[in-house]
């Protein structure tokens, strides 16, 4: 194993105790990302110039820049390309926005870089969020370094790819219906979507502004709990942000020590028809975490089925508003060759965006339209309240809600692309939290027969981030799943008789 | 039009007088170079997101308590949804069916009748960019300046109760007068601070129902309100009688041709997708926050008229000047409080400083209220006559100084003491005897011209009220005391 395989947490005790200096740091991350990353395809944008130079001058001052301490300082941090970098092009895996450069860091990215994190580079994903395999990007798809005919899952794969194959310690992605837990489930990492309103969205390039959430994709609980530490807590600058949204990345060691875990398992409803593989998982697990004093009980969501259809609505209504600014009039790519306002606003469009992005615009504007909106969005919002009241509910009488994240291990490249409806299934599991607004973390649980990582997640009560956390905590610790090196991975370090 | 009556509604947007824009920290100021007040909240940058500005809620609720309109606890932002390079995210941040403030009336006066005037809602939202259009040595091309994007608008609707176009047009004046005293809004349509739309529809007198209805848009004077009115009845007429049906649509006013010309038809109409804006939360406003506002709602137009007739007994007319503009009101009653003469306060207003304020800024007054007092008040001991004081009144509106400054400067003095007033008129009437006999034998109009005489014998310093009672003791034998030494 070498550095780049390191916990975050050991690679920030490492920089501090002046193990490795933070220039080798970002230089075998870069190394590793050009050994793996032409074939990976996790980065739309490598910003090996800034993370060089920075760490250059890290290494001269001791301990790095003033008030920083470990574990984040000079961290290489992967970001999803539809989070703001200043000065750094954000594209949203669109080619609308290729050459899109933002004028200001989102309030996330600049409180990571205050933390002296180095942001190795911009991730792939799925064009805008829109997906569940980092296939729909114009920048072409990412692969799983457990296995490259197949998906990272998405829509933040790229992220999920590159932490899974060592070219970053950890990574921010954005969670909509399920884009962070998803791939990091399918790339046996930990993805933690914080409660509504934990971490800022200013900057995040909005899909569903009203589901979005920032979180966070890395190797242990713990390196989760340092990034989301840092990003998380309110934002002026953002209405939906809440107040009691910092989360402390210390342990206080008091979930499970006073009593018993209470957890509910909803297997009615994803029992049937799921993947053998994850179901072996999720009864393997179940049993463990049983000897350790987990209580679970069966826990009924009689309003989850409406889940996918109460997504897909909200989601997309609120997505043909957001997307309505990339016009071609004032930055991003402008189809031009016309007189006319509106033809120049077509064919903008028609060139500028995928094929996904235009079904999901037109669904929404349909779904908005006078004559359709009580059938559609109306209902899909009250579906949407009953939703998060079953969770509610159920969070009266649990601590926890454990259910898988995917009904199935990283499928292959093309499997569902062109049938947009098994895709948004494979959401099923995920979108639920989203549209109640309650934070969740995908873990690693196990190996399906073919050796591709399972996740489960947990998911707690709006606002209780830290218990979650915690909790998180001890099922790493009880599952105490065995390390394995991706196959894919280690096929291309082998290749490429490189990487750190 | 015989056997019609028109029907009338008014949409008005008003942009209210805050420092920074609605949902950012740029500002608002008027004639800035093009896009040098932009951010990327207003400008619809990716990922940027809007945080409500809390004192344009305040001015808000401020004008939908003084048109006395329920102020809803909880109101909720909503998306209005369509393409125009002017509106950056392609769509606008405004209210739809839960305003600010719902509810509400004005009163409103045209020809000598005085009407109630439902005002449906109340709300707030944010104004688009202005789009250029140039066609000149660099082509024919469209610049949009975004510095007018984002900033706080209300919208204000009335029920369509309003029966003429000078209905129409004194409703927009009593409007203004609430947003000016209420500090809301400057109400000038010349910069933008005022817009309306309209929309009018004709019925047979007596039916109940409304016909169909057309909409005005660009109206950007009182004036091209009125007439664009009157236009459009008269149309709407001519097509009825001729057993024509009225087309629902929308039209654009075209003022230097003096007509409206059709923007699009009902069946054209935007479909503006209207949903609640996810980005901003439920805009909630506790009871108190409410009545804390309220309490800073000042005294209005109507209430302060006839308090300035009933308590300070101004001829209804000057009330009505007076109060037109809340600066010139309360520089009244600044003037009124310090003299303590209201009548007279009034009086010069009405005319020196009108007159002279006309020429110069609207809200600037050629000589402080202070300064004013002061010259009243010298007046009132005499020490200067009224005559003097129009003078003294143009020199200080002219230098700004005070009016005892003027009055020195100007060499000026009344002669008020009587022993030298008696002297002054023995002067007089011993140059002219003639008169004096000619008096003395009844010719009583000659009185007025010794005075004039007496008059120019001063270079008009001698105060007229004891000139004449010392010419008359002269001229009458008759005493009345000393009392004006
Ligand atoms: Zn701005």
């Amino acid at each position: 194993m070498g550095i780049c395989e390191l916990s975050l947490r050991e690679m920030g005790s490492a920089v501090a105790r002046r193990k490795v200096s933070p220039a080798e740091l970002v230089e075998a991350h870069l190394s590793r990302i050009r050994v793996c990353d032409p074939t990976l395809r996790a980065y739309v944008t490598v910003n090996e110039a800034e993370c060089e130079r920075l760490a250059r001058d890290r290494g001269r001052q001791s301990g790095g820049p003033p008030g920083v301490a470990a574990p984040l300082n000079c961290i290489p941090i992967a970001v999803k390309d539809n989070i703001c970098t200043k000065g750094l092009r954000t594209t949203c895996g669109s080619r609308i926005l290729r050459n899109y450069v933002p004028p200001y860091d989102a309030t996330a990215v600049s409180r990571l870089r205050d933390r002296g994190c180095l942001l190795i580079g911009k991730t792939n994903l799925d064009e805008f969020g829109m997906g569940s395999s980092t296939e729909n990007s114009f920048f072409g798809p990412t692969r799983n370094p457990w296995d490259l005919e197949r998906v990272p899952g998405g829509s933040s794969g790229g992220s999920a790819a590159a932490v899974a194959a060592g070219m970053a310690a950890a990574a921010l992605g954005t969670d909509t219906g399920g884009s962070v837990r998803q791939p990091a489930a399918l790339c046996g990492l930990v993805g933690y979507k914080p409660t509504y309103g934990v971490v800022s969205r200013r900057g995040l390039v909005a899909f569903a502004s009203s589901l979005d959430q920032i979180g966070v994709i890395a190797r242990t609980v713990e390196d989760t709990a340092a990034v989301l530490e840092a990003v998380s807590g309110w934002d002026a600058w953002d209405s939906t942000s809440a107040r009691r949204g910092q989360v402390r990345a210390r342990q206080t060691g008091e979930v499970g020590k006073s009593g018993v875990l209470r957890v509910g398992v909803p297997w009615g409803f994803f029992s049937e028809g799921l993947d053998p593989d994850v179901s072996d998982v999720t009864r393997a697990v179940v049993s463990k975490l049983e000897k350790e004093r987990w209580a679970f009980e069966e826990i009924d969501l009689p309003h989850a089925e409406y889940s996918i259809a109460a997504y897909y609505l909200v989601a997309d209504a609120e997505a043909s508003s957001n997307l309505a600014r990339y016009d071609g009039v004032r930055y991003g790519e402008r189809e031009g060759g016309t007189d006319d306002l509106w033809e120049m606003y077509v064919r903008t469009r028609t060139a500028g965006l995928g094929t996904e992005v235009k079904r999901r615009v037109m669904l929404g504007t349909y779904a908005l339209s006078a004559g359709y909106y009580e059938a559609y969005y109306l209902r899909a919002q009250k579906a949407r309240t009953l939703i998060k009241r079953d969770y509610e509910e159920v969070l009266r009488r649990v601590d926890l809600v454990l259910m898988p994240t995917s009904p199935t291990a990283a499928f292959r490249l093309g499997e569902k692309l062109h049938d947009p409806l098994a895709m948004y299934l494979s959401d099923v599991f995920t979108v639920g939290v989203n549209l109640a607004g309650l934070p969740a973390v995908s873990l690693p649980s196990g190996y399906s027969r073919s050796g591709l990582p399972i996740g489960l997640q947990l998911i707690g009560r709006a606002f209780e981030d830290q218990t979650l956390l915690e909790a998180a905590r001890l099922f790493e610790q009880v599952v105490a799943l065995e390390a394995r090196t991706p196959a894919g991975l280690k096929g291309l370090l082998e290749s490429g008789r490189g990487g750190a | 039009m015989k056997g019609f009556e028109s029907v009338i509604g008014l949409e008005i947007h008003a942009q209210l007088l805050t420092r920074s824009k609605l949902f950012c920290g740029c500002g608002t100021g008027f004639g800035a170079e093009p896009n040098t007040q932009v951010c990327p909240v207003c400008l619809g940058l990716p990922g940027a997101l809007p945080v409500l500005n809390r004192r344009a809620v305040e001015l808000a609720v401020l004008v939908g308590e003084a048109l006395h309109a329920h102020t809803n606890t909880s109101s909720v932002f909503a998306r209005k949804n369509y393409f125009y390079p002017d509106l950056p995210k392609n769509y606008q941040i405004s209210q739809f069916d839960r305003p600010l403030c719902s509810g509400g009336h004005l009163y409103v006066s045209d020809g000598g009748k005085r009407r109630r005037v439902r005002v449906t809602r109340v709300h707030l939202e944010e104004d688009a960019g202005k789009s250029v259009h140039l066609d000149d040595a660099g082509g024919r091309r469209t610049l949009v300046d975004f510095n007018r994007c984002g900033v706080p608008l209300i919208e204000i609707v009335t029920e369509p109760e309003l029966r003429s176009p000078s209905e129409a047009h004194a409703l927009l004046k009593a409007l203004k007068q609430i947003l000016e005293y209420t500090g809301a809004s400057s109400g000038n349509m010349e910069e933008g601070g005022l817009r309306c739309d309209v929309n009018v529809s004709l019925r047979r007198v007596g039916e109940r129902a409304l016909g169909s209805k057309t909409e005005i848009k660009n109206l950007n004077s009182f004036r091209n309100v009125e007439r664009a009115l009157e236009y459009e009845i008269e149309r709407q007429a001519g097509l009825l009688a001729g057993g024509t049906a009225v087309l629902n649509e929308t039209l654009m006013w075209d003022a230097g041709r003096d007509r409206a010309v059709s923007m699009r038809s009902k069946e054209e109409a935007h479909d503006y997708r209207y949903f609640p804006e996810p980005d901003l939360l439920r805009l909630e406003l506790k009871g108190d926050w409410i009545d804390d506002v309220k309490s800073r709602l000042p005294e209005l137009p109507e209430a302060r008229e006839s308090r300035f007739v009933e308590s300070l007994g101004l001829p209804p007319y000057d009330a009505a000047v007076l109060c037109g503009r809340r600066a010139l009101a309360d520089y009244f009653e600044e003037v009124a409080r310090l003299t303590g003469e209201p009548k007279s306060a009034s009086n010069w207003i009405m005319t020196e400083v009108l007159r002279t304020a006309k020429e110069g800024a609207t809200d600037e007054f050629p000589v402080t209220a202070a300064n004013l007092a002061d010259l009243l008040t010298l007046v009132r001991s005499g020490r200067i006559s009224g005559k003097m004081a129009k003078d003294v009144f143009a020199r200080m509106a002219g230098t700004g100084e005070t009016a005892d400054d003027a009055v020195s400067r100007m060499g000026l003095r009344q002669v008020t003491d009587v022993r030298e007033m008696r002297t002054i008129v023995d002067a007089v009437l011993s140059e002219n005897p003639k008169s004096v006999a000619d008096y003395a034998r009844g010719k009583k109009k000659l009185f007025g011209f010794l005075m004039g005489r007496i008059m120019e014998k001063t270079a008009g310093q001698a105060s007229p009220t004891l000139a004449e009672s010392v010419l008359r003791e002269r001229l009458e034998g008759v005493r009345e005391g000393d009392a004006n030494t």
